[in-house]
């Protein structure tokens, strides 16, 4: 099938941008990478749109440090998020999910920002930063606002973001020396969405946990956490499958999802101990 | 600074190494725009949603999705597809390796495949065979069951590895 779009148009700016997605009526769209963008404008999930094409703000792209925090542009593509040094030394788990993400191809150009605003449940960034307890830089009509990653999240490809807003930078606390991050998740073929996967870290204060597909957005497994921190595995494993709400779906059945959880989980745990070594 | 939103956008790019000018659609992807307004049909469109991989391209340098990408969002871009690479003889080798394996049999899925197979060859050394299988995982071939793919590319990357030893 072919795209039915009403308008595309290059931002110059972010404040050309946010200018031309309140101009646009409610029909107003970010294309960023386009990678789930223009899939779903080709099978006409999404018709009628006015493009505002980002992908040219070289302003929204790149890693930086600043204040001993790690600053990611929107516009960082997901190969370089893969292959970043300042996200191997300070932020592993970011550049190990990126391998996980589809196919070389598609991450030359998907952005980790899209990913985010996308927010499928399946997807591996989302679950990342909400264990990296990430804060999400935002611009819109009225300002900029900073939005927790926890309270980002709000079911099946819903998110904070308001109307005519755009998503320019995350940022994050770098590993703390000895930090252990590790991704395990299970998919049927190199490049498929996960049908269950987990992103697990261990720092000083603790144990967080946080998994994808295995419900409608990423969940933090706070009860996991907990019995990990204490040691308990086989409890940790008990209270995760407590604490998703996986579905049933073509792939899989919630059943399964469940029980793939916690054997992530013990692979994780496994890791974590051979890795802090 | 315009504010309008345009239905038709003009673009001016390089397409195996001329210059291009042209007026496309707002919504026309990049792979229907190569083969309806220029011809070239070595690139396929066949899911336009992402999955096969039949619509690799080079563009400034990295494999893309051709249907993922608007023909709008290649202004600027410097872009090779199988037709130009092969005029080129950037990777006659790779073509010859393919036809010496037995790499293809209908064909449809082999300028994708090439374009991927090559840029996983120009990253330098030579990847194992799983290496090669997770860089050509998005590219759907229904016909070879992949084994023969592999060899050409594992073939290649060793040649070349041999080449540049000398
Ligand atoms: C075959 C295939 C397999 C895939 N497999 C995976 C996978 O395993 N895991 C995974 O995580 N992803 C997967 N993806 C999706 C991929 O990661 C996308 O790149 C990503 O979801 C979207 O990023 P993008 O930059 O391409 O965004 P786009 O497609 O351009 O945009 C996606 C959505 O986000 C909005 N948006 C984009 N950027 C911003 C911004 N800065 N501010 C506000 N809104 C914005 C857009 O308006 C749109 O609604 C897959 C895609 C394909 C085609
Ligand atoms: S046509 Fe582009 S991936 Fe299938
Ligand atoms: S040769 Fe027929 S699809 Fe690959």
């Amino acid at each position: 099938m072919k795209a039915s779009v009403a308008g595309y148009i290059r931002a110059n700016d972010v404040a050309h941008a946010v200018r031309l997605l309140a101009s646009a009526d409610g029909m107003g769209r970010v294309l960023a990478g386009g990678q789930s963008l223009v899939a779903a404008m080709n099978m006409r999930l999404s018709t009628g749109d006015m493009l505002v094409d980002i992908s040219r703000l070289t302003e929204l792209e790149g890693v930086t440090e600043e204040d001993g925090r790690l600053r990611i542009g929107a516009l960082t593509r997901h190969a370089e998020i893969g292959r970043n040094p300042l996200i191997q030394t300070h932020a592993p788990l970011l550049a190990e999910a990126a391998g996980h993400i589809a196919h070389a191809a598609i991450r030359n150009r998907g952005t980790i920002g899209g990913a985010l605003a996308h927010a499928d449940p399946a997807a591996e960034f989302p679950a990342c930063i909400l264990c990296l307890n990430a804060v999400l830089h935002v611009t819109g009509p009225d300002g900029s606002r900073d939005i927790a990653a926890g309270d980002f999240f709000h079911g099946l490809f819903e998110t904070a973001l308001e109307e005519g807003e755009i998503l320019t930078a995350i940022s994050l606390p770098k590993a703390e020396p000895g930090e252990v991050q590790v991704v395990e998740e299970m998919a049927r073929r190199a490049g498929d969405y996960a049908l269950a996967g987990l992103c697990v870290t261990r720092r000083r204060a603790g144990y967080r946990i946080a998994a994808f597909s295995v419900g409608p957005r990423p969940i933090l497994a706070t009860g996991a956490m907990q019995a990990l921190d204490a040691g308990d595995l086989d409890a940790a494993v008990a209270n995760l499958a407590e604490e998703i709400e996986p579905a049933s779906d073509t792939q899989a059945s919630a059943a399964y999802r469940r029980h793939l959880a916690g054997v992530l989980l013990r692979r994780a745990a496994l890791r974590i101990e051979g890795e802090a070594q | 600074m315009s504010d309008q939103f345009e239905n038709r956008i003009d673009i001016a790019l390089t397409v195996n190494g001329e210059p291009v000018e042209a007026r496309v659609p707002a919504g026309q992807h990049l792979v229907d725009f190569l083969r309806l307004e220029l011809g070239l049909t070595g690139a396929h469109a066949s899911c336009e949603h992402g999955v096969c991989g039949a619509c690799t391209l080079r563009v400034n340098g990295d494999a893309v999705r051709g249907c993922l990408m608007l023909a709008a969002q290649a202004d600027g871009a410097e872009i090779w597809t199988v037709e130009g690479l092969s005029d080129s003889a950037a990777f006659t080798d790779l073509q010859e390796a393919f036809v010496a394996r037995n790499a293809l049999q209908c064909g449809f899925c082999t300028p994708g495949m090439l374009v991927a197979a090559e840029e996983l060859l120009s990253a330098g050394g030579v990847p194992d065979r799983a290496e090669i299988r997770e860089h050509l995982s998005g590219n759907y071939c229904r016909c070879t069951g992949y084994e023969a793919i592999v060899d050409a590319v594992e073939t290649v990357a060793r040649a070349r590895a041999g080449e540049a030893a000398q």
